[in-house]
């Protein structure tokens, strides 16, 4: 009888084969296409597009304004899920909601209603203007728009480990004579730092393909404010299929590589703290 | 080291903690604190750590005064009910934790740090989990590595917070045994919670009753059980039967019959409740006797030794329920006597404790 299920829960075959099918459809299928596009393409084809000094620079801007937008995240919405499990506060509730928003609003809503504050003449850019800080139309608008769109991930991933946190341990860590830095350092980070790293890893993905906030508010000077989503467009407008995919795939495999780096991260923090053995 | 508490009070929005508390810990004992849940035990316990602030009164450690100071000054050890272990850390880093948070220059070298938890570790029993984490220990293991976690620091007293509440029965019994043995080695002054009167028996050098923000008696484990000072205390420790009704001579008049009573002077007509034990408690077979309550035969357990008798009041429910009584009797009894389930009989009580029934000293069992 070598037909007989060993498995406790039914529906092992079934399930794996959805989970293939559905991720096939929706995610490995197209980005095989972008792969096949690309192939079609020459070695010197290939260099000369995503090597391009204008592609490299948007690179650099898309993946370095990316990691640091999700970064300042990481520490303000940190701060934000700590003030909204912690304390309680009229129009709490309010806020909460607001974290939101980011999600919700179409992008390039808020593409344009940064741009109209950030701008020379809007509230906060009319403030810094005299400081001699531009914002709008350079690249701190770039990070600014990126910013924006990755803070409801920080603050929705953290936000439940918080809650879970019994004050419990910050008080056992006080009796034993640590002080309240000590205590949020030793034991109240390294329990968050697991949920903050995922944060951080869902606002960057977020923020490197982010394209309709950032265009309004980016300026989009070629070598400056250009990201590489943006140069994507730019090539498929202009009929450059080839060019469009090889970009496309350069950005998909740094992405790639990049979360897979931050998944390594989060298992080696995994093992060294007990949670995954 | 001496722990005085002196008139505390704590209130919860209208909810009144404690009232007015004040207590002596002497030195070196094994204290229970003891009561029901919600009775302000956890309170009292947390107000001594310095974990929660009185609204008026003081905490005097050692002969100073530690109101003011807060936990980390005051150097206590608290064990939590739910142990409250750093999970990401390994029980030696957990143990080590208090060393290492020390300033720079109190604190002590790697291989001090090292020598002093080892140590630690095998008067817990539990040298080999060093290297584990929290999440891979049973329960009573946890439980200890928070007790020596507490420890390392060197508390002058140890808190303990419904230590064993979240153990099984087993575990729970081989652990107070354990804790007591340790207070033995150590004798460190120690304060535990407990709603588990047994626990408190068996544990404790002294146990301190409270009930509803107030200490209600203070006493060995021996007095308390066998002097209970009040009516809550006499229902809460041990099983017992209770009957209310009015004074009538030397008589408790319960209902349309009576029982007489030999201790305590009360005037006639004053609303009493007569306590008395299962095993101080008599069958009388004859329902037609002058003297007892009449009641109904449910059960009749055990045939070797001590029989357990269970029975139900006749006549009208009171507030919704039967009022219940256990009566213990040589099992012999229930032969001589005749008993037989859904006999009608009546009780007496053999020392019968009377106390005022002031509305509200209700037990809450």
């Amino acid at each position: 009888m070598s037909g007989v299920n060993k498995r406790v829960l039914p529906g092992f075959g079934l399930s794996l084969g959805f989970t293939l099918v559905y991720l096939s459809l929706i995610v490995l299928i197209p980005l095989s296409a972008v792969f096949l596009k690309t192939s079609t393409m020459s070695w010197d084809e290939f260099l000369n597009a995503v090597a391009a000094p204008r592609v490299v620079a948007s690179y650099k801007l898309t993946f370095g304004a990316s990691f640091l937008a999700a970064a300042i995240n990481a520490v303000f919405g940190l701060l934000l899920a700590w003030g909204l499990t912690r304390y309680t506060f009229p129009g709490r509730k309010i806020v909460d909601a607001l974290i939101d928003l980011p999600f919700a609003l179409p992008t390039a809503v808020a593409g344009i209603a940064l741009t109209a504050i950030y701008a020379k003449n809007g509230w906060i850019g009319a403030l810094l203007e005299p400081l001699g800080i531009k914002i709008a139309f350079g690249p701190p608008g770039v990070l600014v728009a990126l910013t924006f769109i990755g803070l409801p991930f920080v603050v929705r991933t953290v936000q439940p480990v918080l809650e879970d946190l019994e004050t419990e341990y910050e008080e056992a860590a006080a009796s034993l004579g640590a002080t309240r830095w000590q205590a949020f350092q030793r034991v109240v980070f390294p329990t968050l730092f697991p949920a903050l790293l995922t944060g951080f890893a869902l606002a960057f993905a977020r923020a490197v393909g982010e394209y309709g906030s950032v265009i309004f508010i980016a300026g989009n000077i070629p070598m400056v404010s250009e990201i590489t989503p943006l140069i994507i467009i730019t090539k498929l407008e202009q009929f450059d299929y080839k060019g469009a995919t090889a970009v496309a795939s350069v950005m998909l495999v740094i992405s790639f590589v990049l979360l897979l780096v931050i998944n390594g991260l989060q298992a080696w923090t995994a093992r060294r703290t007990g949670r995954a053995i | 080291m001496s722990i005085e508490v002196i008139g505390i009070s704590k209130t919860f929005g209208t909810f009144k903690a404690l009232n007015n508390v004040s207590l002596n810990f002497p030195d070196g004992e094994l204290v229970a604190l003891l009561g029901p849940s919600g009775c302000g035990k956890t309170t009292l316990l947390r107000v001594i750590a310095g974990l929660e602030h009185a609204d008026t009164g003081r905490i005097v450690l050692d002969g100073t005064d530690a109101t003011d100071k807060d936990v980390r000054q005051r150097r206590v050890g608290f064990v939590f009910q739910h142990y409250a272990l750093f999970r990401h850390m390994t029980v030696f880093e957990n143990i080590a934790f208090g060393l290492r948070v020390r300033p720079r220059r109190e604190r002590p070298s790697e291989k001090d740090i090292r020598a002093k938890v080892n140590r630690l570790l095998d008067l817990v029993q539990l040298g080999w989990v060093a290297n584990r984490f929290p999440s891979q220990l049973s329960g009573g293991q946890r439980q200890r590595i928070a007790l020596a976690r507490a420890l390392a620091v060197e508390p002058r007293v140890l808190l303990l917070d419904e230590p064993f509440g979240a153990l099984d029965a087993k575990v729970r019994k081989e652990l107070r045994r354990w804790l007591r043995t340790l207070h033995d080695e150590l004798h460190i002054s120690s304060i535990f919670v407990t709603h588990d009167q047994e626990e408190a028996l068996e544990v404790s050098d002294r146990i301190v009753l409270v009930n509803k923000g107030q200490v209600e008696q203070i006493g060995t484990p021996k007095e308390i059980y066998e002097q209970p000072a009040t009516a809550f205390a006499y229902s809460f420790i041990g099983s017992v039967n209770e009957f209310r009704g009015r004074v009538d001579g030397d008589f408790v008049r319960v209902g349309d019959e009576k029982l007489r009573f030999q201790t305590g002077t009360f005037k006639d007509g004053q609303e009493v409740i007569a306590f008395s034990r299962p095993h101080d408690t008599e069958i009388v077979a004859n329902p037609q006797s002058e003297d007892g309550v009449s009641a109904s035969i449910k059960r009749i357990l055990g045939t070797g030794a001590v029989a357990r008798v269970e029975l139900v009041a006749n006549g009208e429910a009171r507030e919704g329920r039967k009022e219940f009584f256990e009566v213990e009797i040589p099992g012999s009894d229930v032969q001589s006597l005749g008993l037989s389930t859904g006999q009608h009989v009546k009780l007496i009580g053999r020392r019968l404790s009377v106390f005022a029934d002031q509305n509200g000293t209700q037990a809450a069992s």
